[in-house]
């Protein structure tokens, strides 16, 4: 077993075990290449650390609680995370533990170190994984060098990883991480090289920032470029960038710096330099008999090779991989930080004045035609935001993500979850919105004669302030009978507000007081007190954008529902229209325009039906119990009303248990009735789980074929801790 | 006295390898089997494992704590018809907790420690069986019985 070797040690053999990044480093180290100290942890410490203590079995447990291809991303993202966390509570098993320290300690005493990702398999895959694993420069002490091994070992596991072995057929389950320790070589100016285009072999292509490499290779630091005529290696082109930020070394890691004036007004490397560059790149290319990708930096005019990798170019006909996508999901502060501008300051205003506009015109003085356009206008107007809505708005959410991981990275809390409670308890649309009905519900309760007249159904003299009231509500709201916000009488036969209300006056709710603002304080304080200095402030920044980016994972919907249901009353006007018409058994032309609108436009429900329990040779199938996701913690038991379509919701009881496919915050109204959360959509993040955790109640979300397989009425049991359902009756077989 | 030692060791020798046992509860005289990831003390006296308190298996031994619980070193090859020992434990179950739970729950996750977040679960209860009679079966028809002294 052999866990550590250096890059002259290595043998041909050993390439499966330390991977092809590791192995080219070591064949450039024997030809003389200037390669920075370096060392290499073999897959074998890999699997001495998964193989103690249960952790293969507990990766793999995690991994097959559904089919990977049933998995949606979101999902895949709460199973990285929870690997990740594993790693990172798990202590590095001895005798390994021992070795590597004292291995690292001797070889590079008193160094920072470079720790970056070798992935073995990448071999097998022909296709190449750049990007796709942690790597981590400039780590300091042997204990968070060990800590960033854990690291690049769990980045086998990332959602990224794990959707790209998919993509290409590995099987992840056989994959292993092999490392590379190297000193961190703090150069001044750093690049890559390409020795041959990609889509011109003529050319060769040379990006340099100043400081280190990290800030072009994420892609935070714009590099000049050099266009390099491949056979005379005379410069083609050059094109310089704004130089206004260079990445450099910070006490931990990496920052990114304003860079010297002095240094902004000329390129980081010389002409003759590009040429210098060229050549080592071409000595590279004669080794390994391919174009090379090569990082490379330079410290006091010496040239060091980073890394070496093959230029993977596509073959005519070849369709593209998704690693670039894979790799977008991910986000960048900066790039978080320049959408919640674009998010606050223009889109949120932007769709207020444009609901508000729309309420404000009168449809009912247009003729037949004119109407038939506003229709059209307002169905073009509503689509631009449910474009801008996947655009801009579903890509903020990643601020939560973001922060998710770095606050497990500085608590390693048991619970990879923790730092959601951080987050609730902001100021969201739906909880003003619930708030408000629990106002009213309370004016309904205290008040007999309120009560009486509501339960008969007679809703005229309910008595000046409660109809102010509910006025204000259904303006701000709706009236709660639409799929969307805002809209109004989209059931023409019931009043859904008053039911809930009823409902909510016989049955105070008591969720809201179940969490504790102190504790997210104590949270919160505990958090920031992990950072000095400017990490400090670097850790509230994102703390504030994780909060937004929460609130607005909600928020949305609820502007978005606004416009949408200024669009439904055109059409119900227009549907009112052609009804009248219809019923009087006249037809004027002008309403065919109407009529042809109208069918465009299709409101769809959930059309899962109900699942047959019994097959053609009356074999009957129960589900008993169903596995999803741990979504919001605790156990409940009650009665499941299965919401398959929006009208559903008014028949919600108190204490019944809302099983749906997929809950949007336009119906999240009947939460405080709800003793739980089941949904056929899974994730952490999803708007049920938001919501149920808000209210603390037992959420579990990413069972497949939810509506389908649970039926209203069916007794059923939801466990928030392990993400079961367990459907009863009785203990009867 | 050694056949006595000979069988204990054999017993011990399955609680250390076989990770699984079967279960068997009933409901209202209708048996019911399942499979448990177990842990036996070496004092052969008890046998613990974990249960959601939503199962069916919970539910029956809370209406009855009467189980058996079958542990066997099968391989599912023919060789077992020789090779492989089974041992039938008797015994009544009941939920733990306090000290004695912190205790099991040390030894089940030494040998699950995979199993760390369902043990640990809420929603799980320890459930211990005090045995009172192992039924151990070898050389495919050989029964010996060993009665435990409580």
């Amino acid at each position: 077993m052999n866990w550590i070797v250096s890059p002259l040690e290595i043998k041909p053999d050993h390439r499966e075990r330390i991977g092809p990044k590791a192995y080219s480093l070591s064949l450039m180290a024997r030809e003389g290449f200037k390669i920075p100290d370096t060392l290499f942890l073999t897959v074998d410490a890999y699997n001495a650390f998964v193989n103690a203590g249960g952790l293969r079995e507990r990766i793999l447990l995690e991994l097959n609680r559904k089919k990977f291809k049933d998995m949606r991303w979101e999902e895949i993202w709460d199973c990285a995370t929870r690997i990740r966390n594993i790693f990172l509570k798990k202590q590095i098993p001895e005798p390994l533990n021992s070795y590597l320290t004292q291995k690292i300690q001797s070889r590079f005493t008193g160094k920072t170190l470079a720790v970056r990702s070798s992935a073995p398999d990448e071999d097998a895959s022909g296709s190449s994984f750049a990007g796709l694993h942690e790597s981590f420069v400039n780590v300091r002490g042997t204990s968070s060098i060990l800590d960033h091994i854990r690291l690049v070992w769990a980045s086998l596991w990332s959602d990224a990883a794990l959707l790209y072995r998919q993509e290409i057929g590995l099987d992840v389950e056989k994959s292993a991480m092999a490392v590379v320790l190297q000193e961190t070589v703090t150069g001044n100016r750093s690049g890559v090289i390409f020795s041959q285009n990609p889509n011109d072999e003529t050319q060769v292509i040379i990006e340099s920032v100043y400081g280190l490499n990290q800030g072009l290779v994420d892609g935070r630091i714009e590099p000049d470029r050099w266009i390099l005529d491949r056979d005379k290696k005379t410069v083609l082109s050059h094109t310089p960038a704004q130089r206004e930020h260079w990445m450099i070394p910070a006490e931990h890691g990496v920052e990114t710096a304003p860079l010297p004036e002095d240094l902004s007004r000329r390129p980081p490397l010389s002409s003759k330099e590009a040429v210098g560059i060229c050549d080592l790149a071409y000595r590279a290319e004669e080794l390994f008999k391919a174009p090379q990708d090569v990082e490379w930096t330079i410290k006091n005019d010496t040239l060091y090779v980073l890394q070496s990798r093959p230029i993977t170019t596509l073959s005519p006909g070849e369709t593209q991989d998704k690693r670039a996508w894979y790799l977008s999901l991910h986000r960048s502060v900066e790039n978080l930080k320049a959408l919640r501008a674009t998010i606050e300051e223009t889109l949120i205003p932007e769709m207020s004045k444009t609901a508000k506009e729309l309420a404000e015109q009168n449809i009912t003085v247009l003729s037949h035609r004119q109407l038939g356009d506003e229709v059209r206008r307002r169905q073009k107007i509503n689509q631009h935001w449910v474009n801008t809505y996947w655009e801009e708005f579903i890509p903020y959410a990643h601020g939560i993500r973001l922060f998710g991981q770095y606050y497990n990275d500085a608590l390693r809390p048991d619970d990879p979850y923790e730092f959601m409670n951080l987050l609730t308890q902001t100021k969201m649309a739906s909880l003003e919105r619930n708030q408000l009905m629990e106002d009213l519900a309370s004016m309904v309760r205290k008040d007999r004669h309120l009560f009486g007249r509501l339960k008969a159904g007679k809703l005229l003299g309910l008595g000046s302030e409660f109809e102010e009231k509910v006025n204000q509500f259904i303006e701000k709201f709706g009236d709660l009978s639409c799929a969307v916000t805002g809209g109004t009488e989209c059931a023409t036969d019931t009043r859904p507000l008053f039911k809930l209300l009823l409902e909510m006056a016989v049955n105070p709710s008591s969720l809201a007081s179940r969490k504790n603002p102190k504790d997210a304080l104590l949270l919160q304080q505990r958090f920031i007190d992990c950072f000095q200095g400017s990490k400090r402030k670097q850790a509230e920044e994102l703390l504030d954008l994780a909060r937004s980016s929460y609130r607005l994972r909600d928020d949305d919907n609820i502007y978005l529902g606004k416009i949408e249901a200024q669009l439904l009353s055109a059409v119900k006007e227009a549907k009112s229209r052609v009804e009248s018409f219809e019923r009087r058994g006249t037809h004027k032309s002008e309403l065919d325009d109407l009529k042809s609108v109208i069918q465009d436009l299709d409101y769809g429900t959930d059309n899962r039906k109900a699942s047959v329990r019994k097959d053609q040779y009356g074999v009957k199938i129960n589900p008993r119990q169903l596995i999803g996701q741990p979504a919001g913690p605790g156990l409940s038991k009650g009665i499941a009303r299965v919401v398959r379509q929006h009208l559903d919701l008014q028949d919600f009881k108190h204490s019944e248990i809302l099983v749906c496919d997929a809950v949007d915050p336009n119906m999240t109204f009947i939460i405080p009735l709800a003793a739980g959360v089941v949904e056929r959509r899974g994730g952490m993040l999803i708007h049920g789980a938001i919501i149920a955790r808000e209210y603390g109640l037992p959420c579990v979300t990413g069972i497949p074929d939810a509506t389908s397989l649970i039926h209203t009425g069916d007794e059923i049991t939801v466990d928030g801790y392990l993400g079961i359902v367990t459907i009863s009756k009785g203990n009867k077989m | 006295m050694a056949h006595y030692q000979d069988i204990k060791e054999q017993i011990r020798k399955l609680f250390a390898n076989q990770k699984l046992a079967v279960l068997s509860t009933h409901h209202s005289g209708q048996p019911y089997a399942s499979l448990v990831a177990f842990v036996g003390k070496k004092d052969l006296k008890e046998i613990f494992f974990i249960t959601s308190r939503t199962t069916r298996k919970f539910a029956n031994l809370s209406a009855d704590p009467r189980v058996a619980i079958l542990i066997n070193s099968s391989l599912n090859m023919e060789s077992d018809f020789h090779d492989a020992v089974s041992v039938t434990a008797l015994g009544n179950a009941k939920e733990i907790h306090g000290a004695e739970k912190d205790e099991f729950l040390r030894l089940y996750l030494t040998k699950h420690p995979y199993l760390e977040a369902f043990a640990t679960s809420p929603t799980c209860a320890v459930v211990g069986v005090t045995i009172t009679t192992y039924v151990m079966v070898k050389n495919f028809q050989q029964v010996m019985e060993l009665h435990i002294d409580q």
